[in-house]
């Protein structure tokens, strides 16, 4: 991008929210595995005569979206009727919030590249429901209805954001951040967070809006960072042209790397809003609101930071053990039962530990290898007790049986052994039994003190300790 | 007095005695209906045909009410409670979705929908142990106030005169309830709807307040204007009909947790010291002049006023405290606001039926998904459906939506407060229910505007959510029923039973009461 533009940007997401049921019905909310229109009923397919109810856990989800987003959440709030005609959307209206939504303003503050501190504003936030799926096929358009109902958030931001890479960073925080408070899984392929973004450029130092277009259909946050800068770059191209930015709607080719014009945006739709007649206003009272955020966790940032300020970790580990919650909630538990370095612990838990974490793909708190047992195992190497390799493959034991590391230790045997006069005794052993090798070093071979510890190892099971092993060896041999 | 004769009380208590099963008191019905109504209304059917019968139905059910009346007998048989509709026979507005049955809104659009679920009300009065023997026509989508507006011909006559229209929308449950078709039948009243053909039929019709009775399944006109409730032939039948069906729905947000009260005991208290309000603003008729850009008032017939001071009468020597010259001065804008939100609403609702999913897909080529809309609306909705989808639309669009609908949603708030002032000092506001009695089939239709005002007297408790009864009060020279209208306060229809019932019990004797509609005479 030539130094002389910058970029502005704003994104509008929609964010399913993980409820059991759909936002007006009792379907299940999720039919990822549901053949199509499996999983409706006569109110989610629009059938005559039928009404909305209000699920209050959909409220309830966005209620913790909006406090994550610093958003101030409206005591009393209206849903309203957005009239038009589709085919997946079976009422021929889509049941949001207007004029009147359930939550205002609100921001996301997060460190982008280089460490600058980012601030991207919300200019809308409101509950509505999904539509269906359209998909054509043999010349024949196929409705997908199950999706119909789904509850899902709408949040647009300002057009704060200056560049591909600090939308990426947007996304990558938000879905963090959604995944951490449980309101949505957020997995972008599935379509549980989505994303379009207006793009304009202007000259640096400008301060006004320039024409923008829209790119939609983008399911990844990589695929948002690659059409952001593709069509930065296309607008830089035709306004030094001498071209016009004309108002349209574009679509992502994430196969092709390339950015495809779906439509002209002639005029703005008329979707004659209006309050709808079948639900009443949506109050959140104080009593109510305390119960929502009753457990509302410390969020991810937040945490990150204390890692670094309180725990002195560095800032590399503090992300990856803040990237998500229940990681980071094992690593504090895993703190709070240890009594040395943190770092300690930190490291331990990247190098060894996370890997674990991932092939069970499961909860990390919920693990046979629970935070306190970390711990013990990180303090028994630190005291001598062990050695760091029957340390890590204590980890392993620990994992699989979920017998506490001391009693593995008992039972097999494997405190490091301190009896030095026995030690002393195979040491002299292997420098007999090895004429050869012992030749070899005293020629100045010293990299063979390693075969030594070795044969040592092996005999003793590993559990010399190595460190005076390779200083018995030394003294001998010299 | 043979079976089709008794009201639905003396139904239940019969049937529970055992004098009579249920399935007697569904043949009796059943050999009525094949009696007067002669046939039924169809798509494309000759609204000239038999000139001398009801018309009210669309679809007959005799079969499922067999089967009804079947179980009511045997849980009778086996000393089990059949509910407190045993074996009454209803009529269903044919608006209202009943599983597995045809349910048409009187609509090309819904000519093939067979409705996968049951609207609330009716599985309560299912519950309660009544019969369904048929859906009853009405004006498209609840459209009209004539039933004229039916795409299923012929269309419903009145049972007094048959070349007079039932009225509507719900003008085939009026005139099956006044032809001894059913004891009750239910209805929607969005504008006076069940109000209005009751009047033309001289049967009770009652219109609740707005979230005493769940709107689940039937299908929306205005949503925030529509109401469900009975037509009977009595007072006693309606507080049954009311009782059994009122209350909170899960499936209706804006159904109320309220209690509902027993309204067949609280009906027998007298009405001594209750106060009913006379308004000059309900006296007279008021019509707004296009041409002259301003509302022009007519004196209201001398018959229907007097129905209204006869009433008061009649109430005051029971006990009631008579005040006149309640001041309701919004009453005369209850028609223009009440065009502009039910058709915002209407449009909206109307959204759904485009051929995608159920309903009406033209069988004309089309090109792309706009002309199969196109086409299949086009094709699937009669006038009034056009006109009010034009019209909401008009009104809600963006540039017009100040000026038009949000307006009118300013006076309908209006409208509210004058009802909150009046009910400061009055229990119950009496007023005519139409400003004439039934008219000429043929006569208004096609003014879409004129027919309109016949509700002028109705919709007032609409856009106010307030529930109000209208009784039939007389014939006139002509014999065709006169009536009269009284509205009460919320979740008031306790008040409205009591001074109905004391006003249907002080004039027992009066010779109209025994008259019977003319179709009568063909029947047996």
């Amino acid at each position: 991008m030539s130094p002389e533009y910058e970029a502005v940007i704003g994104l509008e997401t929609h964010i399913q929210l993980k409820t059991k049921t759909k936002i007006f019905c009792s379907c299940r909310a999720d039919s990822w595995n549901d053949a199509q229109n499996s999983n409706i009923c006569p109110v989610c397919s629009g059938l005559p005569g039928v009404l909305p109810v209000l699920n209050k856990k959909a409220v309830e989800k966005g209620v913790l979206l909006a406090k994550a987003m610093n958003s101030d959440i409206q005591p009393i709030s209206f849903f309203d009727r957005k009239n038009y005609f589709y085919p997946d959307l079976p009422k021929g209206y889509q049941i949001t919030q207007y004029d009147k939504p359930f939550g205002v303003g609100g921001y996301l503050e997060f460190p982008a590249a280089n460490g600058r501190l980012t601030r991207v504003n919300i200019a809308k936030m409101h509950l509505e429901e999904d539509a269906g799926k359209t998909k054509n096929e043999r010349g024949e358009r196929l409705i997908d209805f199950n999706r119909c109902g789904v509850p899902l958030v709408e949040m647009v931001t300002q057009p704060d954001i200056r560049s591909a890479n600090d939308a990426a960073d947007y996304l990558t925080r938000l879905r963090q951040l959604l995944r951490w408070v449980g309101i949505s899984d957020a997995d972008m392929e599935k379509g549980q967070l989505r994303c379009d973004a207006n793009v304009s450029i202007r000259l640096k130092g400008e301060s006004h809006l320039n024409q923008k277009t829209e790119i939609k259909n983008v399911n990844s946050i990589e695929a948002v960072r690659s059409a952001i800068e593709a069509e930065i770059e296309r607008q830089i191209r035709e306004v030094e042209a001498g071209n016009r930015i004309e108002s349209w709607t574009l679509e992502w080719d994430d196969e092709n790397k390339s950015l495809k014009k779906m439509r002209s945006k002639e005029t703005e739709a008329d979707y004659r809003y209006f309050k709808e007649p079948d639900l009443l206003p949506l109050i959140i009272d104080k009593i109510w609101l305390s119960e929502i955020l009753a457990d509302f966790p410390e969020m991810p940032l937040d945490r990150r930071a204390r890692f670094i300020s309180e725990f002195g970790l560095l800032e590399y580990d503090a992300e990856i053990l803040s990237s998500e919650r229940r990681l980071s909630e094992y690593f504090i538990k895993t703190a709070n039962a240890y009594k040395g370095d943190l770092k300690r612990v930190a490291n331990w838990l990247t190098n060894d530990v996370l890997r674990m974490i991932k092939d069970a793909d499961a909860d990390p708190l919920s693990m046979p290898l629970k935070p306190d047992f970390l711990a013990e195992i990180i303090t028994m190497v630190d005291t001598g007790t062990i050695n760091t390799t029957i340390g890590k493959e204590l980890l392993v034991k620990v994992q699989e049986s979920g017998i506490p590391p001391a009693s593995i230790v008992e039972k097999e045997g494997l405190r490091l052994v301190n009896d030095n006069d026995m030690i002393e005794k195979m040491v002299d052993e292997i420098i007999a039994n090895n004429p050869k090798e012992v030749g070899a070093y005293q020629n100045g071979k010293l990299g063979l003190i390693g075969f030594f510890v070795g044969q040592l190892m092996k005999q003793m099971g590993g559990k010399a300790d190595a460190k005076l092993a390779k200083d018995l060896f030394e003294r001998k041999l010299n | 007095m043979s079976i089709v004769e008794l009201t639905a009380l003396e139904i239940v208590s019969r049937v529970k005695n055992k004098q009579i099963s249920a399935q007697d008191v569904l043949e009796a019905h059943i050999n009525q209906i094949e009696a007067v109504d002669g046939v039924s209304g169809t798509i494309g059917g000759d609204n000239n045909f038999e000139k001398d019968k009801v018309h009210s139905f669309i679809t007959k059910t005799y079969d499922l009410a067999k089967h009804q009346a079947s179980q009511v007998d045997q849980k009778i048989a086996a000393g089990l409670d059949p509910g407190p509709m045993a074996g009454v026979p209803v009529t269903i507005k044919d608006i209202f979705c009943l599983i597995n049955t045809p349910t048409t809104a009187a609509s090309r659009m819904l000519a093939n929908f067979i409705a996968p679920y049951t609207a609330t009300s009716i599985q309560r009065w299912i519950d309660a142990g009544a019969l369904i023997i048929g859906k009853v026509n009405l004006d498209e989508f609840v459209f009209g106030s004539s039933n004229e507006s039916s795409a299923y011909l012929p269309h419903p006559r009145n049972p007094w005169d048959t070349s007079k229209v039932p009225g509507g929308s719900s003008g085939g449950a009026a005139s099956a309830v006044a032809a001894f078709e059913s004891p009750i039948s239910l209805g929607s009243d969005t504008s006076g709807s069940i109000r209005l053909p009751a009047a033309y039929c001289g049967t009770v019709g009652l219109k609740p307040t707005y979230g005493r009775v769940s709107r689940y399944g039937l299908i929306a006109f205005g949503s925030s204007l529509d109401n469900v409730g009975p037509l009977s032939r009595n007072v006693p039948d309606a507080a049954l009909a009311l009782s059994v069906m009122a209350g909170k729905d899960d499936l209706d947000s804006t159904s109320v947790t309220l209690p509902v009260p027993d309204y067949l005991k609280v009906i027998e208290k007298d009405i001594r010291g209750l106060r009913i309000g006379l308004s000059a603003d309900y006296l007279r008729i008021s019509v707004y002049d296009q041409t002259k850009g301003q509302t022009i008032f007519h004196d209201l017939p001398e018959k229907v006023k007097n129905e209204v001071y006869r009433t008061a009468e009649i109430l005051a020597n029971q006990g009631a405290e008579i005040i006149e010259n309640v001041s309701m001065p919004r009453t005369k804008y209850g028609i223009p606001a009440y065009f502009v939100i039910s058709r915002v609403e209407a449009a909206s609702n109307l959204h759904r039926f485009d051929g995608v999913k159920y309903g009406h897909r033209t069988s004309s080529t089309y090109h792309g998904l706009t002309e199969m809309y196109q086409q299949s609306r086009a094709e699937g909705f009669g006038l009034q459906p056009k006109l009010r989808i034009l019209m909401g639309m008009y009104v809600s669009a963006a540039q017009y939506s100040a000026r038009f609908y949000e307006r009118a949603l300013k006076i309908r708030t209006q409208i509210r407060q004058d009802f909150d002032v009046a009910f400061e000092k009055i229990d119950l506001l009496l007023t005519p229910s139409t400003p004439a009695p039934a008219f000429e089939i043929g006569g208004v239709f096609g003014d879409s505007i004129m027919m309109q005002y016949a509700d002028q007297f109705l919709v007032p408790a609409n856009h106010a959510g307030l529930p109000a009864i209208s009784l039939p009060s007389g014939l006139d020279e002509e014999g065709l029923p006169l009536s009269i209208h009284m509205i009460a306060n919320d979740f008031r229809e306790d008040l409205l039973f009591r001074a109905g019932y004391t006003f249907e019990r002080s004039t027992a004797n009066e010779a109209w009461r025994s008259k019977k509609p003319v179709v009568m005479k063909g029947g047996k």
